[in-house]
């Protein structure tokens, strides 16, 4: 029996934690983990997130397929990942510890659901002993706790039935976590009031389950201490935490403010991109309108069909989606019209990885269309980045009149970290005027409109939308006559049409690119997307340890920044880490005649900081 | 400023771009009808948009003094549903063949007919694929020997007047390419239709499969063999008016009406909310070679896409307040450091 006054544990400090939920995909741990993170933000630590789930939306329960897990990371000092490796695994049954005990770093600590260790899990996990007794866990230091008795005690006083009472203690992992961290209770609370309002019962197991909890750290003599730690030095300001798929529809929401223009988003449900047709759907106040088309090419055609009509135009989808735009971003590109497609990048081929990420889409977005078909792309970095490259493509969308291919990744998509908030009234205005008189002549002098006559600075074409009085025009697929846009079958002609659209994006105003870390380093790393993260990480880490090291990671990938190979071309050595066989070393070997060296990774799960240094150090040290 | 359209005649509605359609291509005697009627329907040109797909029939925007796009192969549907949700003020009228609208836009035909999108959908039917040189299409009769079927296509064909009341269109009429008068008024009748609306035109291509429609189309066979819908008539044809249509065991025939009576035949009623018996007079012919019902099978009300979409967004507006940028950041809440 344990005191049950609270006992004075000893309270340490700690830089910081990396905590793995994970439990059965019907466990609630994202909820769980999405909370720990909530409460952890409004403390001032800073924090990464990372959740993993299975494809399948309830796999078998208790098998390994059914794993759902949710790391985050908080600290005392900025970070820029999730963690390589979890100190703490709250594992909420035999299959979800078999899944991410090799995750965890030695010495961790893992706190077990020791009621659901029973035969028949076990066997369904395929352990032929229990982990428990059998020394599984030895080198960690593992705490089980019956957490579907406690919480079946600790709600059964509000009548809730046996069956449903366990389906709380995903609530009471969280209240033990939050004791052990020193979280606040009351958040959590707030919480679970506003999240099950209107179901009382279910507010009222939910709360107990989350106090049994917290009080069982307290009271039960299981753990050697409890844990603080303190606000990380972060700039000043207001902050929210953001996935990268939200802080997409947001970018895509400003993005109309900035350019006064409604906008309309076409698009076939898929993972990871889902969630932001969802997003926007909600949005409608702001004047969004979402059309959930019948497939990925309606999407896409209904994208071009809205530009055509003066709106701002989104598709968004993952990798097999773009295979199907093909076609109408091939016709978006012989419009000239703006629109933006977001790829929210998966592991494939085919249906491939749904639920994990992979970069290997970049080749399908510089080239995957049939003939010469440029387009500009830009990429993220982390999920906060979202909004701003979100916003970026639409400025180059608009200026250009070009459809712009988004890059982003399961990883950005689903991962979460702090965004000190922008101040709305410094965004850039990213408006354009919409074309509304003749701009040409005819033989009698009558004034006539040429909808492909270009702005001598841009190249872009005018954009007259339907409802302008006289400036009736037709447009197609088929080659353009230059200026007229009259079909035209002439061989000079179409050599033209082909070296316009080719310049047009070529000359696309990309920022140069910047050197970040030691500008006077030997060596470089160069990267692209979501692997901007672990890279920082793995910059200090190097430098911490005496070595140079610079890090050039890029945002526009079509058209490359103009510096990019007079920067590359200082460093004796350049790798480029990407979730992809080389394809960004690809096309800077091609167009640069440098020998970058690829360092890739396509096993769903991103680069930890600590891979990056090993190819880095591989890197520095090679003859 | 005022918002009556300007005056105009037919040759306002024509561009200066050379017609490049066959000589004695059925598709000229549609474009003239759709000429002629643009006048009388007292519609801005700059209000009206022609878009349409891949196929001879798809180069008909070129030829309209009006907005037009020429899109990709089959996606019409797809690219005028995006057009008119962004713009539920315009005129949107896709144009396009078999293959384009059957074949391989066919998915997004019957989404955009069910969505009641509001578009005038005009399918130009030959029965046959005519731009890529003569190969059966989704309509050609089974057995069809073109350069793709040497032997005769396997494939049953679909007829699009069943195709769209299958998919619950809200107006779906039929014509005929050598009927100015009758193409005029489906156009009219369509472009009144607040939704999406399809007219099936059977459409002669006198090069790949000349005189498919002749047996019913032909000013000598019309009598016999074109049973004209009128609503609220009992549906008669014959050069005496001596058939009739009536319905029978949930099947529409063909019968003499001196052995049935004229109070036994079928009056046309084509505002039936159940599109079961507009199919059944949809499947009164096996092919032009039949008596085959024109004219207006269905036309109901059903509330229009974009004005859906156009009250959801009012709605959210009045429940929400119009959208605020700033606090759409702080929706999910916040911290200070």
């Amino acid at each position: 029996m344990t005191d049950t006054a609270p006992r004075e544990l000893p309270l340490q400090e700690l830089g910081e934690v990396v905590i793995r939920f994970a439990g059965d995909s019907g466990d609630g741990m994202q909820l769980t983990g999405d909370q720990f993170t909530s409460i952890s933000a409004a403390l001032g630590n800073d924090l990464a997130t990372l959740p993993e789930f299975p494809a399948e939306i309830r796999a078998p329960q208790g098998t390994l397929a059914g794993v759902s897990a949710f790391q985050v990371r908080i600290s005392d000092f900025a970070i820029t990942t999730p963690g390589d490796a979890p100190t703490v695994l709250v594992a909420m049954n035999p299959a979800a510890l078999k899944a991410q005990l090799h995750n965890v770093v030695q010495g961790g600590s893992i706190i077990i659901n020791s009621d659901a260790f029973n035969e028949r899990n076990l066997e369904k996990a395929g352990y032929e002993s229990n982990p428990l007794e059998d020394g599984t866990l030895d080198g960690y230091r593992s705490y089980p706790v019956a957490m579907s008795q406690i919480t079946r005690d600790a709600v059964a006083v509000h009548g809730v039935k046996p069956r449903d009472a366990e389906r709380s203690k995903n609530f009471f992992a969280l209240g033990l976590i939050s004791w052990m961290y020193t979280r606040p209770v009351e958040p959590t609370i707030e919480f679970i009031n506003t999240k099950f309002r209107g179901r009382d019962q279910v507010i009222q197991a939910n709360e107990a389950a989350f106090q049994a909890g917290y009080n069982f750290g307290e009271t039960a003599e299981l753990f050697e201490s409890h844990y603080e730690i303190k606000p990380a030095p972060l700039p000043s300001g207001e902050y929210t935490n953001v996935t990268g798929n939200t802080a997409l529809a947001w970018g895509c929401v400003a993005a109309g403010h900035l350019a006064r223009l409604p906008i309309f988003l076409g698009s076939y449900p898929i993972t990871p991109a889902s969630d932001i047709l969802h997003d926007l759907s909600a949005l409608k106040h702001f004047g969004v309108r979402t059309f959930q088309a019948e497939d990925e090419i309606a999407a896409a055609a209904s994208a071009v069909g809205a530009a055509f009509g003066g709106a701002l135009s989104f598709t968004t989808t993952s990798g097999p989606g773009i295979a199907l735009k093909g076609e109408a971003l091939g016709l978006a590109v012989s419009l000239e019209l703006p629109m933006v497609v977001i790829d929210i990048q998966r592991g494939g081929p085919s249906t491939g990885l749904p639920t994990k990420p992979e970069q290997a889409d970049l080749m399908m977005a510089m080239y995957g269309r049939h003939s010469e078909s440029p387009m500009p792309i830009v990429a993220p970095r982390s999920p906060a980045d979202c909004f701003d490259a979100a916003i970026e493509a639409c400025r180059i969308a608009l200026r250009y009149r070009t459809p712009v291919m988004l890059l982003s990744d399961g990883y950005l998509a689903t991962s979460s970290e702090p965004w000190l908030l922008p101040d709305v009234d410094t965004l850039p205005d990213i408006g354009v005027d919409f074309h509304t008189g003749f701009n040409g002549t005819n033989e009698d002098g009558e004034g006539i409109f040429l909808p492909y006559l270009r702005d001598p600075e841009t190249l872009a074409r005018p954009w007259a939308i339907p409802g302008t009085p006289d400036l009736m025009h037709r447009i197609g697929g088929i080659e353009k006559e230059d200026e007229t846009g009259n079909i035209s079958y002439d061989p000079d002609n179409h050599q033209k049409m082909v070296n316009l659209r080719a310049a047009k994006i070529d000359a696309v105003d990309v920022p140069d690119a910047e050197i970040a870390g030691d500008a006077d380093a030997s060596f470089c790393m160069l990267g692209w997307g979501s692997t901007w993260g672990a890279m920082d990480a793995a910059v200090a880490r190097l430098q911490l340890a005496g070595h140079k090291v610079a890090h050039v990671h890029l945002r526009h990938l079509n058209p490359l920044p103009k510096n990019l190979g007079e920067v590359l071309g200082q460093f004796e050595r350049v790798i480029c880490p990407e979730m992809n066989d080389g394809q960004l070393v690809n096309l800077v070997r091609a167009k640069y005649l440098l020998d970058v060296k690829a360092v890739n990774k396509m096993n769903g799960v991103p680069f930890t900081t600590a891979e990056i240094e090993a190819a880095a150090l591989d890197a520095i040290e090679a003859p | 400023m005022t918002d009556t359209p300007m005056r105009t005649e037919p040759a306002d509605w024509a561009t200066d771009q050379e017609v490049r359609w066959c000589p004695g291509c059925g598709d000229y005697s549609i474009l003239t009808a759709m000429r002629m009627l643009m006048p009388e329907l007292e519609v801005d040109r700059e209000k009206t948009v022609f878009i349409s797909g891949i196929g001879c029939a798809a180069r008909f925007p070129y030829y309209m003094n009006t907005y037009g796009m020429h899109g990709i192969h089959g996606r019409a549907p797809a690219i005028a549903t995006g057009l008119a949700m962004a713009r539920p003020d315009l005129d949107i009228w896709v144009i396009g063949g078999d293959g384009d609208m059957m074949s391989i836009g066919g998915n997004h035909l019957i989404h955009a007919l069910r969505r009641n999108v509001n578009i005038n959908v005009l399918l130009f039917n030959n029965m046959i694929y005519g731009l890529t040189k003569g190969q059966f299409s989704p309509t050609s009769e089974v057995g069809k020997i073109t350069k793709s079927s040497p032997m005769g296509s396997l494939d049953a064909p679909f007829n699009p007047v069943s195709v769209a009341l299958g998919a619950e269109a809200s107006f779906v009429a039929r014509t005929h390419d050598m009927d100015r008068q009758h193409m005029m008024e489906m156009f009219r009748r369509a472009h009144a239709h607040k939704g999406a609306a399809i007219v099936e035109v059977f459409q002669n291509c006198n090069v790949f499969n000349d005189g498919a429609f002749e047996e019913i189309t032909k000013k000598a066979n019309r009598d016999a063999n074109l049973i004209s819908l009128e609503h609220g008539d009992p549906i008669r044809f014959g050069v005496d008016s001596e058939f009739g249509v009536v319905v029978e065991g949930g099947v529409a025939k063909v019968v003499s009406v001196a052995d049935v009576g004229e109070s036994a035949l079928l009056v046309h009623d084509e505002g039936k909310a159940d599109p079961s018996t507009a199919f059944m007079l949809s499947r009164l012919a096996r092919g032009p070679f039949e008596p085959t019902p024109i004219g207006v099978f269905r036309a109901i009300h059903r509330i229009e896409y974009a004005t859906s979409s156009t009250s959801q967004l009012a709605m959210a507006n009045d429940e929400k307040g119009s959208g605020d940028l700033e606090a759409l950041l702080r929706s999910r809440g916040t911290w200070q450091v």
